[in-house]
């Protein structure tokens, strides 16, 4: 059993996000990059399979900044095999680098065939796209978005996943493997791996650096202004000591009735 | 002559959802600003009787076919994709719904179009659609040129208004799509989620937490303030991913939507996906050390200090108050 997991970089939000110069895009300058939440979900869920059914599992992102942390990460957390895909820049688009991937891992020795393709459901970038639909059409594979719960059966060749829907409604799904899935959450959050396993699994190298096969095609979408949302309405700001503020907000509580 | 604008409608538990009277009513200013007619798609098993809610749209496409009778986005984007490249729409607005999810993703990928994401609003200028989204968590807006298509549109629930109710039933045509049986996905059962826990949507009051209460020791305090205004402890997804509350004391996209009173947001950054199900609550009070947080444009008063140390300090003024 083998399972692939596609990881990538998206811009930290905690941070304050500029625009640049040119009006369309993050300042690059102060950003900051962490890797997007719904892929570590994904690590995660491969990892808990790999436990369970002797699997093999392997990580591919596309080059960006930090980028060979998070695979020493995974390096460090039990992943076989870490591979950075480089020459494709961090901010072309995800249906861009979704065919570079798609044009890319079937040229790399022995990742493909796969028994399952796990990537996170969504990215805060994501604008043009998601790149398990994506590939999962430039593969063929049945394609299952917002899972959080993967059994498999690998006799059977199928894969029972739970998806969500809204209000905690859950689908039990049946699906025929390989299959791509787009990973929402896992039965447990991600695990942690101390610093030290991560220092030694820098120590010993272990990421594959391939080149990506093609330049990632221009699509036909231009940005043509960014900027921070501006919005008719606002919040009332309330000031001062922590005392004060929750007195106000106890006089505006009391004046509707609330208390 | 622009082809004309799609919206692919949504139905759950056998109704339309209201994110299809959303998406109807920008198809039908799209389609106006274009001057070509709004399209619905309706897709699934035995359910022609709803095409006639479906009423801004000029007219229904309805596809009949056993494998369209679950929300299964596979089945779903071949039907659309077949129909689509027959007759090759302009525009197809899709909601950025967890039961339209699959679709979405799939759609642009078969047809080979792009898709513009996270869209709360599109104009046209000089024949191009330009599409306003919100990205990186709602912390930015662009503006994209999609000139003048093909395109797929996912459009954030709560973006614009519903489509007034009223509007006479649109022609029905149904249209044959001959479709696989197997897609390699099926549906086993729908899993309602375990009863016995609080029903948020319920609750005048709602203390929910997310991401900045950074600890799960802290949502003592929020359950102490949640008591305190007789209400209940909710959360984003962050707080419900580390298993610190059960699913369905999710607020957002793949939870609930609520309508309390009171809606005290601790360290929520405001997410387009967690807003949509809560912005319509009577009065929200906001509470984040981060000035800049998009939740500050929906809560009505915002306190930028540390969410802990706020919910403490106020639980404790709440109880003084009621004596």
């Amino acid at each position: 059993m083998k399972i692939l997991v596609l990881m990538k970089m998206v811009p930290d939000i905690v941070e304050e996000l500029e625009v640049a110069g040119d009006g369309t895009s993050l300042d690059q300058e102060y950003l900051r990059f962490i890797v997007n939440e719904r892929d570590d979900y994904a690590l995660e869920q491969a990892l808990l399979l790999r436990d369970r059914l002797q699997a093999t599992v392997t990580v591919v992102a596309l080059e960006a900044p930090e980028i060979d942390d998070v695979l020493h990460t995974a390096l460090a957390k039990g992943a076989d095999r870490a591979i950075r895909v480089s020459g494709i820049a961090v901010t072309a688009g995800t249906r861009a680098k979704a065919s570079a991937l798609a044009a890319t891992l079937p040229g790399i020795p022995g990742v493909l065939p796969v028994d399952l393709v796990l990537s996170g459901c969504q990215a805060i970038d994501d604008l043009d796209g998601f790149v398990g639909p994506l590939l999962s059409g430039a593969f063929g594979l049945p394609y299952l978005g917002l899972v959080s719960r993967i059994e498999v059966d690998a006799a059977a060749g199928t894969a029972v996943v739970a998806k969500e829907y809204a209000g905690g409604v859950m689908g039990r799904f049946e699906v025929t493997l390989p299959a791509l899935l787009g990973v929402q959450g896992c039965e447990k959050p991600p695990r942690y791996v101390p610093i030290a396993k991560v220092r030694a699994a820098m120590a010993a190298g272990g990421i594959e650096v391939v080149a990506a096969a093609s330049e990632p095609a221009a699509t036909s979408l231009a940005v043509t202004a960014m900027a921070k949302p501006v919005t008719a309405e606002h919040a009332e700001m309330l000031e001062g000591s922590v005392r004060d503020v929750v007195e106000r907000v106890a006089d505006i509580l009391a004046a509707r009735g609330l208390i | 002559m622009a082809g004309n604008v799609w919206i692919v409608a949504e139905h759950w538990k056998g109704t339309i959802t209201d994110a299809t009277h959303e998406l109807l009513a920008m198809g039908r200013g799209l389609a106006d600003a274009l001057g070509v007619h709004l399209e619905a798609v309706l897709l699934g098993h035995g359910i022609r009787g709803l095409a006639a809610s479906l009423g801004p749209a000029d007219a229904v496409l309805y596809v009949d076919h056993p494998t369209l009778a679950d929300a299964t986005g596979l089945q779903a984007s071949r039907a659309v994709a077949a129909l689509a490249s027959a007759r090759g729409p302009a525009a197809i607005l899709l909601p950025t719904t967890n039961v339209s999810w699959d679709l979405l993703g799939l759609l642009p990928a078969r047809l080979d179009v792009p898709l513009v994401n996270f869209c709360r609003e599109v104009d046209v200028v000089d024949g191009a659609l330009l599409v306003g989204s919100l990205l990186y968590g709602g912390k930015m807006a662009v503006t994209v040129d999609a000139g003048p298509g093909p395109v797929v549109l996912a459009v954030l629930p709560g973006a614009g208004a519903a489509s007034a109710p009223g509007a006479p039933e649109p022609h029905v045509e149904d249209v044959a799509v001959d479709l696989a049986d197997d897609s390699g996905v099926r549906l086993l059962a729908y899993e309602e989620p375990e009863a016995g826990d609080v029903d948020i949507t319920q609750q005048d009051a709602l203390v929910a937490v997310g991401r900045g209460i950074s600890s799960e020791a802290n949502l003592e305090v929020a359950e102490d303030l949640a008591d305190a205004l007789g209400g209940a402890v909710c959360g984003s997804r962050p707080v419900i991913d580390q298993g610190w509350l059960p699913l369905v004391r999710q607020v957002g996209k793949s939870g609930l939507t609520v309508k309390p009173r009171l809606y005290v947001a601790a360290g929520i950054s405001g997410a387009p996906e967690h807003v949509e199900g809560m912005k319509d609550s009577e009065l929200i009070i906001a509470v984040n050390t981060d000035a800049g947080a998009p939740i500050f444009s929906v809560a009505h008063y915002g306190i930028v200090d540390d969410a802990t140390d706020v919910l403490e300090a106020l639980a404790e003024a709440v109880r003084k108050r009621k004596g």
